[in-house]
């Protein structure tokens, strides 16, 4: 295993911090297929957060704004811990990985990169994402790699909030006024074509079996979560096919490339700024 | 920037040594000492030994090397507080820190020293209430800071940072920050 310089943290550039996972006195040094598991998982994270951002000073009241917000912040942090980590094993920083791919190499799966949406299009893709992230991050927490069975723990104490937020919000919105059981309606036949993609086979996952969560695994305890926030708002699970999916590939739809266009923009217009 | 750590403490070790790793004795003690005045930028009556956020000093070819844990993954104080330690051992006579960022064990409010939950109150936020044996959190409600009345309500639980909810006394009426259970 490389062990490069030391390097000081003296000046705390990104890159720096970054480094210090590859310093001397760190313990990890991510393995490449287990790099390649967490790239996609931060991805997930990484584009979520992006998306959830834009709510702010957008969403129906303040208390909301602050809410996803918040939420966006806890969900770009396990992107950083997970893109840190994953790019320790190809002397990559958090930033390289975010600012500096390309649409093909991302491998977020494609729930996380749809357009918000109204405010209850967003809410019911916040139900399923904190849900799925629920039982992803308690199973990841028992992982034989110790990095990713860290971020795991301290992820799953934060989208048990999430969750509660989202399965709130479903219910409150689906019993409310007609117009917002509409919306509700709305968001949820946009959103569930994307939730078989959640558990669809991932090469990177099947590559490291026992670092890896098998996504297949995850399906049941999801809809232990999931489906009595529906039934208490009087909703069904829609029957709309599952779309087509592949995300951890690298296909994505539509909706991807000017997500991260507007995210890479900064960073690849003026690269190494600081702020 | 983050690692595993090691998982130190064992079940049933005493909250307060899990908390709180201070060295016995030597220079890794002076060195706790110097990087644990640090405070928190966003609830300033906090040390970061307060919080449990301070996690270790060790020496590394002479370099000190601090411990530090995020209170949530996405916490922007991280940063801050990295910066803030470095300069802090640098004025005590150890330049050249680096700080390490672990995850695990995961933080928890019941690291929160009770001379931080004083100090938190009286700042005007309420603190997190104490999670004894750990197993459930239950939900008593939570003491206005201003007025001491038991009679208040979450406005939400999401509020000016990660750390915090929003809550109102049904009292006084004011409305107040409380530091949530984690």
């Amino acid at each position: 295993m490389p062990n490069p310089p030391q390097p000081s943290s003296a000046v705390l550039t990104p890159e720096a911090i970054a480094a210090s996972v590859t310093g001397q006195d760190a313990t990890v040094r991510a393995a490449d297929d287990v790099a390649r598991y967490a790239l996609g998982l931060g991805d997930d994270a990484l584009v979520l957060a992006q998306r959830l951002g834009s709510w702010i000073a957008s969403a129906p009241e303040l208390e909301e704004d602050v809410a996803l917000g918040n939420i966006a912040l806890d969900t770009l942090g396990h992107a950083r811990s997970l893109l840190t980590y994953a790019g320790s094993a190809w002397d990559q920083t958090e930033d390289d990985l975010a600012y500096f791919r390309d649409e093909a190499d991302f491998r977020c799966r494609q729930i996380f990169e749809r357009p918000n949406g109204d405010f209850a299009c967003t809410i019911v893709r916040q139900l399923v994402v904190s849900a799925y992230f629920t039982a992803l991050y308690r199973g990841l927490a028992e992982s034989t790699d110790a990095t990713l069975a860290a971020i795991a723990a301290k992820a799953v104490k934060e989208v048990a909030y999430h969750l509660d937020h989202a399965s709130l919000w479903t219910v409150r919105l689906a019993l409310g006024t007609e117009e917002s059981r509409r919306r509700t309606l709305t968001g949820l036949e946009a959103v569930w074509p994307f939730v078989d993609e959640l558990f669809a086979a991932d090469p990177a996952a099947d590559a490291v079996p026992d670092a890896a969560v098998a996504p297949a695994g995850l399906r049941e305890p999801f809809d232990a979560l999931v489906l009595p926030v529906l039934a208490r708002a009087e909703l069904e699970v829609p029957a709309a096919p599952a779309l087509r999916g592949g995300g951890r590939l690298g296909v994505h739809s539509e909706a991807l490339g000017p997500l991260l266009a507007e995210m890479q923009v900064l960073a690849r217009r003026h690269p190494g700024a600081v702020w | 920037m983050v690692t595993g750590g090691a998982v130190k403490g064992a079940v049933g070790a005493p909250v307060e040594q899990v908390a709180r790793p201070r060295p016995a004795a030597g220079p890794e003690r002076a060195a706790w000492d110097a990087a644990a005045a640090v405070t928190d930028p966003e609830v300033p009556v906090l040390s970061i030994e307060d919080l449990g956020v301070l996690r270790g000093v060790r020496f590394v070819d002479g370099a000190p090397v601090v411990d530090i844990t995020p209170t949530y993954s996405g916490c922007p104080a991280v940063d801050a507080i990295r910066d803030d330690v470095v300069v802090a051992l640098a004025e005590h006579g150890f330049p050249g820190a680096r700080v390490n960022v672990v995850l695990s064990p995961a933080w928890t409010t019941d690291w929160m020293s009770d001379a931080g939950r004083r100090k938190l109150a009286e700042f005007g936020i309420a603190p997190p209430a104490r999670r004894a044996g750990g197993v459930v959190s239950l939900d008593l409600g939570i003491r206005c800071p201003r007025c001491g009345s038991l009679h208040t309500r979450e406005l939400t639980r999401f509020g000016s940072t990660s750390c915090k909810a929003l809550w109102v006394c049904r009292r006084c009426g004011e409305p107040f920050d409380h530091f949530k259970e984690h």
